[in-house]
């Protein structure tokens, strides 16, 4: 195991982003707290520091809509401490023209050739959508930590979305055209499986690595009296994939569609031996995706020797304050790197983050500015 | 205002004509209708012939569907050429490119495509049937697949690999990897890494 690198954002300038005309930051490289009313700018915040690991906004990827209103371009500079040597990163976009995201004065040809050397994970109110969305966002949330670090994945799984592209189209036409074609149909489901069973055994390996820190992230912050569970629920854990595909032909060509694959996996979310979005509170729902998304930090630390940029958005909300201090306690302890929090009750937070110990910044922030620390 | 009616019926189907080719828009297609307005009425003549002759004349050589003024396209009847070798290809376009290459010394099949049912194309399109049957026939020793490495490619090579099973012939493919002069710094690790595992013996390298 190489050893895990240290990574830090010290300062950030921003100028025209969103509602903030203008804006220096120097901070801890430990904990850094936003603190403000509602609308006052403390998300946008966050979203600067994320638009600077991923080039594009967390909310917006439409670059002009996160011009500050009435002005043309918005800039955002970043210095970063990374493994012992100071990065600069700038991006900055004026309306007409291309995006432009620097590397140390260096323009980037590629975007895509930032990504993942500033590694963060966002945990914000939209993470809901994991519990209460479709199998889809949940299907997202494996591929999209899997493929960043597995190019074969990803290329797999493009592979796999074509194939069955195709053999949906043929599906149709053997509907449409009232013809059966079986060797072609035979050749999809082979090339099929093969896929299939490639994505199948590394999303199983991903859950099965973050399960067991997950669990011990919940029941940490919970103070330990619930239990959770996640699991992968696949066709492929039901017996051979080649055999169930053959099973239901008939099925798929009734429906038009391959009713059957990796495209339908979901994750079962569970809180005792019941589904999270049938019976989980609101705080017990968001204690869960918290510890979920943390478990997923974990997974990205250890897959990038990197300790990534943690940014939290409004987590407290809803939690009580025996959960607030847990969850405060643990993202404080080493395993974890810089943490930027945003919330709107200045004393309540305060008073936490005296009784740890911790080394931290807090920043009042009123109508995109700065107006104390 | 390029879709406003013309002052001429003639100026209008021209263009229309014209805009039906791939990569011309009406725009485009007025500008070059003007332009052979402009040329000498005999020049006009011999670039309608051009094409009039082209289309009722052209053969496809009945043996590798290649495009041929003959019967059977000169590929097929050189005699130096190794028979028992056939190189399997999507379009006319992909011969020239391997012909360019100028080493290879075997015959082609063009199918005219790959598989795909998004775009309504199916094995009973391409000449899938037409090359078993010349395989059946024929003395061949070995079929080189050398379709593009796309996902249709990969189905189409499937689909041929299991139609020549009971077929006694070796059915190889085109290597896919690093490019000639190119630094492995800048390979992409996808083809990097099929590099890595389809990797030959060196001595074989050795043989130009």
């Amino acid at each position: 195991m190489l050893k895990i690198e240290y990574m830090h954002l010290q300062s950030l300038s921003i100028l025209d982003f969103k509602n903030i005309e203008q804006a220096d930051f120097v901070f801890s490289e430990k904990l850094n707290c936003f603190l403000g009313d509602n609308g006052a700018g403390k998300t946008n915040l966050l979203d600067a520091i994320y638009y600077l690991s991923f080039t594009k906004g967390f909310f917006n990827s439409i670059d002009a809509q996160n011009i500050r209103h009435h002005r043309e371009m918005f800039m955002l500079q970043g210095k970063y401490i990374r493994s012992d040597e100071n990065e600069t990163i700038s991006a900055g976009f004026k309306i007409g023209q291309k995006k432009q995201i620097k590397r140390n004065r260096k323009l980037y040809k590629k975007l895509s050739d930032h990504i993942g050397l500033f590694p963060l994970v966002m945990i914000s109110p939209s993470d809901i959508s994991l519990i209460s969305g479709g199998s889809d966002e949940r299907r997202k949330f494996m591929d999209g930590v899997i493929s960043q670090f597995d190019r074969i994945y990803l290329d797999t799984l493009l592979r796999y979305n074509r194939t069955l592209l195709q053999r949906n189209n043929l599906l149709k036409q053997f509907f449409e055209k009232r013809f059966f074609d079986e060797d072609t149909l035979s050749v999809y489901d082979e090339q099929l499986a093969e896929l299939a069973g490639v994505i199948h055994k590394k999303r199983e390996l991903y859950v099965n690595e973050i399960t067991p820190v997950f669990q011990s992230f919940y029941t940490f912050v919970s103070g330990g009296n619930e239990t959770v569970g996640l699991s992968y629920q696949s066709c492929m854990n039901e017996g051979d994939y080649s055999r169930q595909l053959l099973a239901c032909r008939n099925r798929d060509r009734a429906a038009q569609h391959s009713t059957l694959g990796i495209h339908r996996d979901d994750l079962l979310l569970e809180l005792g031996d019941f589904p999270m979005k049938k019976i989980g509170s609101q705080g017990q729902q968001k204690t869960y995706l918290l510890a979920l998304k943390l478990a997923q930090f974990d997974y990205l630390k250890n897959a990038s020797d990197i300790k990534p940029i943690l940014l939290l958005d409004d987590i407290f909300d809803k939690l009580d304050a025996k959960r607030v201090s847990k969850i405060i306690e643990l993202v404080t302890e080493a395993r974890f790197g810089q943490i930027f929090i945003t919330d709107t009750d200045r004393e309540h937070l305060a008073y936490i983050l005296d009784k740890m110990n911790t080394e931290h910044l807090i920043f009042k922030i009123e109508n995109g500015k700065i107006v104390g620390k | 205002m390029i879709h406003d009616k013309f002052p001429s019926k003639l100026l209008e189907n021209a263009v229309e004509e014209f805009a039906k080719l791939p990569g011309i828009g009406r725009k485009t297609a007025l500008r070059l209708v003007l332009y052979l307005l402009k040329l000498d009425e005999l020049e006009v003549e011999d670039f309608g012939n051009a094409i009039i002759q082209l289309r009722k004349e052209i053969n496809h050589c009945k043996v590798c569907h290649n495009i041929s003024d003959t019967e059977v396209c000169n590929i097929c009847s050189n005699p130096s050429r190794n028979e028992e070798v056939i190189c399997v290809v999507e379009t006319i376009r992909d011969v020239l490119s391997i012909e360019n290459t100028r080493q290879y010394n075997g015959l082609y099949h063009v199918l005219g495509g790959v598989i795909s049912p998004m775009d309504g194309v199916g094995p009973s399109d391409l000449e899938i049937a037409s090359l078993v049957e010349r395989i059946e026939k024929n003395d061949v020793t070995e079929i080189i697949l050398a379709l593009s490495t796309n996902m249709e490619g990969d189905t189409t090579n499937f689909y041929i690999y299991k139609k020549l099973k009971n077929i006694e012939v070796k059915v190889t493919t085109i290597a896919r990897g690093v490019s000639v002069g190119g630094e492995l710094e800048y390979t992409d690790e996808l083809t990097l890494g099929r590099s890595i595992k389809n990797r030959i013996n060196y001595s074989d390298t050795l043989t130009f």
